[in-house]
């Protein structure tokens, strides 16, 4: 299944491994600041309904 | 129907939620098959080898990493000019992702300019304005954290975007001006003579495809967030006051 790489194995293996990482992190990032950030504004928001 | 209605931030959020799940769908969609295909099922280049798989995210990567700063560019055009606060903050949502995806570019750009190079970096002409391009990402989005007023961050951010499109637009063009350096041309070309091979060029142009559904969504994530970040801002200001 795994093509044969040959000698530049490393490199591309590496070139996968840095860029999906990032990208995963980014989205990862994304998403948990998005859940805080709306939660957060829920939170002031039921304050001010209450006063 | 007007395309200003999504000015309106309620608007707006609205019509993101609806899209953002299946432009999620199919940036996965488009990323997988383009990368599992470039990666799995086409042949080493002849004079490259195996390094040539490393195209499916280059290339994608540095066209987002230029058009993420272009639309920011409209973005705090239109900020300037007609004063609504989703395009500063769409702008300000699209920052992180466009200095990611330069990131993306010059890593693997100096994994991929190692063996064929022999060097991992080198001061280019394309290389060194993407990497002013990279610092102008970094400075935009301190400039964001910096300044307290979200106005007159939106103000100055707008004018370094302006700036630093330089950048972006000589990072794309460097080679054709210069014409000398390591990097070679544009991979994508209307000229067949110069557009990679077909059997590269179909996968690359499904990671293209991903890449920028990828694009969109996040900047339509982030921009919702920025907005309930305002609000919350907002809220928390008027409460204090009272």
């Amino acid at each position: 299944m795994m093509p044969d790489l040959g000698d530049y194995a490393g490199a591309v293996l590496s070139a996968y491994a840095v860029s999906l990482g990032l990208i995963v992190g980014l989205v990862v990032l994304s998403l948990w600041r998005a859940r805080r950030v709306r939660a957060a504004l829920d939170k002031v928001e039921r304050r001010g309904r209450r006063t | 129907m007007s395309l200003w209605e999504y000015a309106n931030p309620v608007r707006f959020i609205r019509f993101t939620d609806r899209v953002l799940p299946p432009l999620a769908v199919l940036a996965v969609v488009c990323l997988v098959v383009g990368l599992i295909w470039g990666f799995f099922f086409t042949p080493d280049d002849y004079r490259q080898g195996s390094t040539v798989k490393i195209i499916y995210l280059h290339v994608p990567a540095t066209l987002m990493a230029i058009n993420a700063w272009l639309m920011m560019l409209v973005a705090s055009i239109i900020w300037i000019v007609r004063r609504h606060h989703v395009s500063a903050l769409a702008a300000r949502a699209a920052a992180p992702v466009g200095a990611t995806m330069t990131v993306i570019a010059l890593a693997t750009g100096a994994i991929w300019g190692q063996p064929m190079w022999g060097t991992w970096w080198a001061w280019d002409p394309r290389l060194t304005s993407f990497l002013i391009l990279f610092l102008f990402y970094l400075g935009y989005m301190a400039l964001w954290e910096a300044i307290e007023n979200d106005d007159t961050a939106a103000d100055l951010t707008s004018i370094l975007c302006l700036v630093g499109s330089v950048f972006a637009l000589l990072s794309r063009y460097a080679v054709n001006f210069w014409n000398q350096g390591l990097h070679q041309g544009a991979s994508l070309s209307l000229d067949k003579e110069e557009n990679v091979a077909d059997v590269f060029y179909f996968p690359l142009l499904v990671c293209i495809a991903g890449f920028v559904l990828l694009f969109v969504a996040l900047v339509f994530l982030r921009t919702q967030t920025e907005i309930r970040a305002r609000r919350t801002r907002a809220l928390i200001a008027r409460e204090r006051a009272a």
